[in-house]
């Protein structure tokens, strides 16, 4: 520990604390546009400077020190960084009425804490060409002020390596290697770097236009389906705290926004369940491809295919929920209600902006006879629709779900969060194998945001060994082990894993809200602790849910039994599984 | 071995040492003469280096060149004394005249420009160097006839 004096306060603080962190713990915001909690300090925009006994210090990368005396404010310092925003604001465009991130960003917010009133110094804006080549996440480098936390989180924290920076100086630009496309990179569409993003340099693809073309046809039936981790987050918009489960208010606002049916993706994790508890059983029983990969989430199927590809055989071949509820709403709700599947819209709201690219990632996507999933919008997305339909959202009296594909379970919703996948699974595959339900339906030691987590789970004798990855980043480490297992010849370390390529899982997905909040502390946006308010906010929803069990589900059970026959096999397999293939990190 | 292009030989005598990444590079432009894409995926795939990192070196320093520049090499010297007796409307000229920025090429391979810091003669400041010719005391109007020039020479090769 280290004691220092800031602004006057005595602070205590452990060793290799930055300064900026210690100054937080007294409750001083020092002004930053780079560093966040999730990334390393860059002492890229110059915003935090303070005063080191008299010496003026980045406080992002200099640890505070014992005995050291910070000043963290004074009119110095105040001069200095207005000249600093001022200079960073000389090379950003006044679109602030037109963009994506307005009122949400921290830049617009810097500068009207700091006082800019007026462009002070003459503006140099580069014309950068936009990039929206994945049509799920947008660079507009124009805006970007170089702050690096892009750049950070995809070359070290998600090792997926698609963001660069490009040349030095004035004409440095976030892009591909070599100016490519990011459609053409290793680009797994994951949007943490837009929901890192301190300005509207990098954003969602927005597809809301198509969503109210949709609804203005009156001659087609527009279905919308929610995933987990919205309920949990959508809230923020609309001032609620972090966390509140508001899938009730939710499902009132979808129908004012003019959807036929309402329907909800949990009821899709619970059949997701279904077909991979029945894989894995069959797997393990087999000893055939383990580990068994998860596949919900699309941007660690893109990472798998891209950078795994001898482990295709390994991911599990179900669908994610949201493609198998497309799916079966085209034939199943469509022969129920005796409508044409090809008149049938189905609109997914999504955490992620991945799942914009997955609708259109293979031809098995199209199962149904059409498109299963027509669009994919995101929390942000669904927020500002709700804001133009002019719906007072915090008024709305909580409603339900559409029938049959509605109902859930406990496991459905825990889909949203790092290890919820496999709990809901093991659940079902206990249950599968032993004729009999768990005893204890929670596993600890899978829960949390550490990267990797590792449990033994006894099953009428036999180990199954399960671990559980959040942020993709980790995945390398894991490969490696099961690697060194195999040329060792050791017994394999795991025989069933879960990958959820944000950090936290989908409830700090990249299409989640990054609403500032002006009485919680910075950084906004995203940081552990609202990955744990969101977090228990789908686990509070299983604990008290009154079954919470996938194969208790009675609408799955009706499904099964009026549609789809036998799990894994025939109509189900068709309709409910996907293929994969290798794909270049470059085209 | 032949199969392996020189910039894979390169990079797999460069792998072993770290952060290497450079001398790699610098070695594959001393030997090419420029670093293109192929380049770069050989040196990704043998040094295990991603691509991505690999061009933020490539484009943060002006010496690499990331194609086969054309065959004259205009270089437009944009030091302090050059630059105030106004060679930057001669820059603008060249690349009017040709349609490339600095630093490209065009399209027929002929012609590369660059600007470069003081050539050393400043007494005939403006200067540009064409593959080693100097000309002095450069206005925009003798652009054209020093690209005609150039053109001629190496339709008469």
């Amino acid at each position: 520990m280290v004691k220092l004096k800031i602004d006057n306060f005595e602070v205590e603080v452990k060793e290799g604390t930055s300064i900026l962190d210690a100054a937080r713990s007294v409750q001083i915001d020092i002004p930053t546009l780079c560093k966040h909690p999730d990334v390393d300090p860059s002492a890229g925009c110059g915003m935090c400077i303070v005063k080191v006994g008299g010496r003026i210090m980045r406080s992002c990368c200099t640890p505070a020190a014992e005995g050291m005396e910070i000043i963290t404010n004074d009119a110095e310092l105040q001069e200095i960084r207005k000249t600093v925003l001022e200079l960073i604001l000389s090379n950003h465009p006044n679109d602030c009425l037109k963009c994506a991130r307005s009122g949400q960003c921290e830049l617009q917010e810097m500068a009207m804490q700091m006082g800019v009133d007026r462009d002070e110094i003459r503006k140099i804006l580069a014309q950068k060409e936009i990039d929206d080549s994945t049509q799920a996440i947008v660079l507009e480098p124009s805006k970007c002020i170089v702050c690096g936390r892009c750049v950070d989180i995809c070359q070290n924290q998600q090792n997926v390596w698609a963001l660069s920076y490009l040349n030095r100086g004035l004409p440095t630009k976030i892009s591909g290697a070599n100016d490519a496309k990011l459609a053409n990179t290793p680009c797994i569409k994951c949007g943490q770097c837009a929901a890192h993003c301190p300005t509207g340099a990098i954003t969602e693809y927005d597809d809301t236009k198509k969503v109210w073309d949709m609804l203005k046809d009156k001659e087609l039936v527009t279905v919308v389906q929610i995933a987990p981790a919205v309920r949990v987050a959508l809230g923020e918009e609309f001032g609620y705290d972090f966390g509140e489960n508001l899938t009730g208010k939710i499902y009132a606002a979808l129908r004012r926004l003019g959807f036929a049916k309402v329907f909800d993706t949990n009821f899709a994790a619970d059949l997701t369940i279904i077909e991979e508890a029945t894989e894995f059983v069959k797997r393990f029983t087999n000893k055939e491809n383990l580990p068994l990969f998860t596949s919900c989430c699309p941007a660690w199927v893109d990472y798998m295919e891209k950078y795994y590809p001898e482990r295709l055989p390994n991911l599990s071949s179900c669908k994610s929920p949201h493609q198998m509820l497309g799916a079966v709403a085209k034939t199943y709700y469509a022969q129920k209600a005796g409508i044409d599947p090809e008149k049938i819209r189905v609109v997914s709201v999504m955490p992620c902006t991945a799942k914009k690219w997955e609708i259109h990632r293979h031809e098995t996507m199209r199962s149904s006879g059409c498109q299963d999933v027509d669009v994919v919008i995101t929390t942000r997305e669904l927020a500002k629709m709700i804001r133009q339909a002019g719906i007072n959202f915090k008024g709305l009296k909580d409603e339900l779900a559409d029938d049959p594909l509605g109902e859930y379970s406990g496991a459905g919703t825990i889909f949203g969060v790092t290890g919820g996948v496999m709990t809901a699974a093991l659940r079902t595959a206990y249950f599968y194998i032993t004729g009999q339900e768990l005893g204890k339906l929670n596993f600890e030691a899978i829960e949390g945001l550490e990267g990797i987590k590792a449990a033994e789970v006894d099953i009428n004798g036999t180990k199954v060994r399960i671990a559980v990855v959040n942020g993709v980043g980790n995945v390398e480490e894991l490969m490696n082990q099961i690697r060194n297992a195999e040329e060792a010849g050791e017994d394999m370390p795991y025989h069933f894993i879960e990958v959820m390529a944000c950090r936290g899982g989908c409830i700090a997905g990249g299409g989640q809200p990054k609403v500032m909040m002006h009485n919680l502390p910075k950084p906004w946006g995203i940081n552990d602790e609202i990955r744990k308010l969101r977090s228990k906010g789908l686990n509070d929803e299983d604990e008290e849910a009154k079954n919470r069990l996938s194969h208790h589900n009675a609408s799955i059970k009706q499904l099964y039994a009026e549609f789809l026959g036998k799990a894994g096999e025939g109509k189900a397999h068709e309709l409910l599984h996907t293929k994969y293939r290798q794909r270049d990190l470059y085209k | 071995m032949s199969d392996v292009s020189q910039a894979a030989q390169i990079a797999n005598k460069w792998r072993k040492k770290r952060g290497s990444l450079i001398m790699a590079l610098h070695e594959i432009q001393d030997v090419k003469g420029y670093v293109d894409w192929q380049d770069a995926v050989d040196v990704s795939l043998n040094m295990g280096v991603p691509l991505a990192r690999i061009y933020e070196v490539l484009t943060f320093y002006n010496f690499f060149k990331l194609e086969a520049p054309g065959k004259a090499v205009i270089s437009v010297c944009t030091g302090t004394a050059c630059y105030l007796k106004g060679n930057d409307k001669v820059l603008e000229k060249f690349k009017s005249e040709l349609g490339i920025n600095e630093g490209e090429s065009t399209k027929d391979k002929m012609f590369h420009l660059q600007s470069v810091r003081c050539v050393g003669c400043c007494g005939l400041a403006p200067v540009c160097v064409v593959n080693g010719k100097t000309y002095g005391r450069m206005t925009p109007e003798m652009v054209p006839e020093i690209l005609a020039e150039w053109r001629k020479t190496f339709e008469e090769e």
